[in-house]
């Protein structure tokens, strides 16, 4: 395994519930990976462990050959190379769109705050949203927000960007602006792993889909593969039921 | 009996005398009571049993007592240990002012860690994963996502512990300190005249609980403008 993500044998429970099973995911850079699959599935809980916002319980996962132990120093160097998106967008309300962008660089990378400030004006204005800069989250809309989301994580410079369901909490005329941006993101050649239901994004933009049910993945193809003639019956179903209507 | 408002008038600048006291007990033992309550908090929110649980029953014991039992047991409890009246503390111990001090500070403590601690919890976990996912250190994610969150959650229910501190220092009355209701005591044992001088005491307490209201609705309005929608 030779990728920039490397998951192996991972195992992950709560309590008794087992939530990942011998997951086996490696991502080479630049790949593009759609992980998709039922709720429950645990995609979400996969993908939050190579940040390790949650702590595998067996196997091996290394980030740009750093592995993920209970070493406090390693986990923050690897989150520095990892950006994340939230279902949730997750802003700091108590900051402005600036403020939410510049935090990080300053106190991580200890950026001056003019440099900071101009990379988050370059990220701002490539989401498309620099004109609202000194605002509170609180005042834009939920496409907005998620855009700063994306350019908070980009002002990291992150070898990998995770996103997490990032339109799930968006109105329906919200969620192309978003997925515009992931789109040119993609473009441009960054390493992304997306969980999503959106799946005109994942045919146009992915490399590979990952489905996963009850904690396994259980099938990994290219986007026409898996919309054409996906392999197992459980991708089939879930495939029908949400590409029904 | 008849009622004489040339009374409360005179009295009114007498009571006042008491203010520099009461708010002076008030100042002094609320951030030495805020101090205490943050050490109680990271207790209280350690991961570790033996620190919880000593903050627990700091929490139970001073929430669960009447402030002027407290008083009375630091007052006229603590003095009969001979160990005491040898130690460093006992300079501070036989002053009436710093048995007040100290027994308002215990007291308060335990509730604002409490306020605190709703604060805390209050604090969307999803903001503190984003920051662990920029890599913010765990203090950097305390001391810019979670303290100032928290304090904003905790500004109502705070301001409610200082105007209940304010009315709390009258207790220091009972261990011969002249604070407004302090002197407000002797007057009546003056002019037995309890009902205008203690009316002449209400108004000077409104007032100020009125001031400390007001400072706080405008902390709390400066606080959260990022709430407000532009």
């Amino acid at each position: 395994m030779t990728g920039i993500v490397d998951l192996e044998q991972v195992n992950k429970f709560y309590g008794d519930y087992h939530a990942l099973r011998n997951v086996d995911l490696s991502v080479a850079k630049g790949e593009k990976v759609v992980v998709c699959g039922p709720s429950g599935s645990g995609k979400s809980t996969m993908i939050r462990c190579i940040n390790r916002l949650e702590e595998h319980d067996s196997g091996r996962i290394v980030v740009d050959g750093k592995e993920l132990t209970d070493d406090e120093s390693k986990i923050e160097s690897v989150r520095r190379e990892v950006g994340m998106v939230f279902q949730a967008f997750n802003l700091f309300p108590h900051m402005t769109v600036l403020q939410n962008l510049t935090l990080a660089p300053r106190l991580v990378h200890k950026k001056p705050r003019g440099e900071a400030e101009e990379a988050a004006m370059k990220y701002l204005t490539r989401v498309r949203i620099h004109d609202q800069a000194n605002k509170y989250p609180s005042q834009l809309s939920g496409g907005q927000q998620q855009r700063v989301a994306i350019a908070r994580a980009l002002c990291m410079n992150p070898e990998v960007m995770l996103f997490d369901e990032p339109t799930s909490a968006l109105d329906p005329e919200m969620i192309s602006e978003v997925l515009d941006v992931m789109t040119d993101l993609a473009r441009e050649g960054m390493t992304m792993i997306c969980v999503t239901h959106e799946m005109g994004f994942a045919r146009s933009v992915a490399d590979r889909i990952v489905f996963m049910d009850n904690g396994e993945i259980i099938e990994t193809s290219t986007p026409a593969d898996f919309f054409a003639a996906p392999k197992t019956e459980r991708a089939r179903t879930f495939l029908g039921q949400i590409l029904a209507h | 009996m008849s009622f004489d408002f040339a009374l409360i008038a005179t009295s009114l600048p007498k009571i006042l005398q008491g203010l520099g006291l009461t708010l002076n007990l008030l100042v002094v033992s609320t951030l030495l009571g805020l101090l205490l309550a943050v050490g109680i908090l990271l207790m209280r929110l350690s991961q570790h049993a033996w620190l919880v649980w000593p903050a627990k029953a700091y929490i139970y014991f001073f929430r669960g007592t009447p402030l002027l039992v407290q008083l009375f047991i630091i007052y006229y409890g603590l003095p009969q240990f001979g160990l005491l009246r040898h130690s460093f503390l006992w300079p501070l111990l036989r002053e009436p002012y710093w048995c007040s001090v100290i027994a308002l500070a215990l007291n308060t403590a335990a509730y604002v860690s409490e306020i605190l601690r709703g604060g805390v919890l209050g604090v969307d976990k999803g903001l503190i994963e984003a920051g662990k996912a920029l890599g913010l250190t765990k203090f950097q994610r305390a001391s810019r996502i979670t303290t100032p969150l928290a304090v904003r959650l905790a500004l109502p229910a705070y301001s409610n512990e200082i105007v209940s501190m304010l009315k709390s220092t009258a207790l220091a009355s009972t261990v011969t300190l002249m604070e407004m209701t302090g002197v407000a005591r002797t007057i009546v044992a003056d002019t037995f005249a309890p009902y205008e001088i203690f009316i002449a005491a209400t108004i000077i307490y409104l007032v100020l609980v009125w001031f400390i209201q007001t400072a706080f609705t405008l902390i709390e309005g400066y606080a959260n403008r990022h709430v407000r929608k532009g």
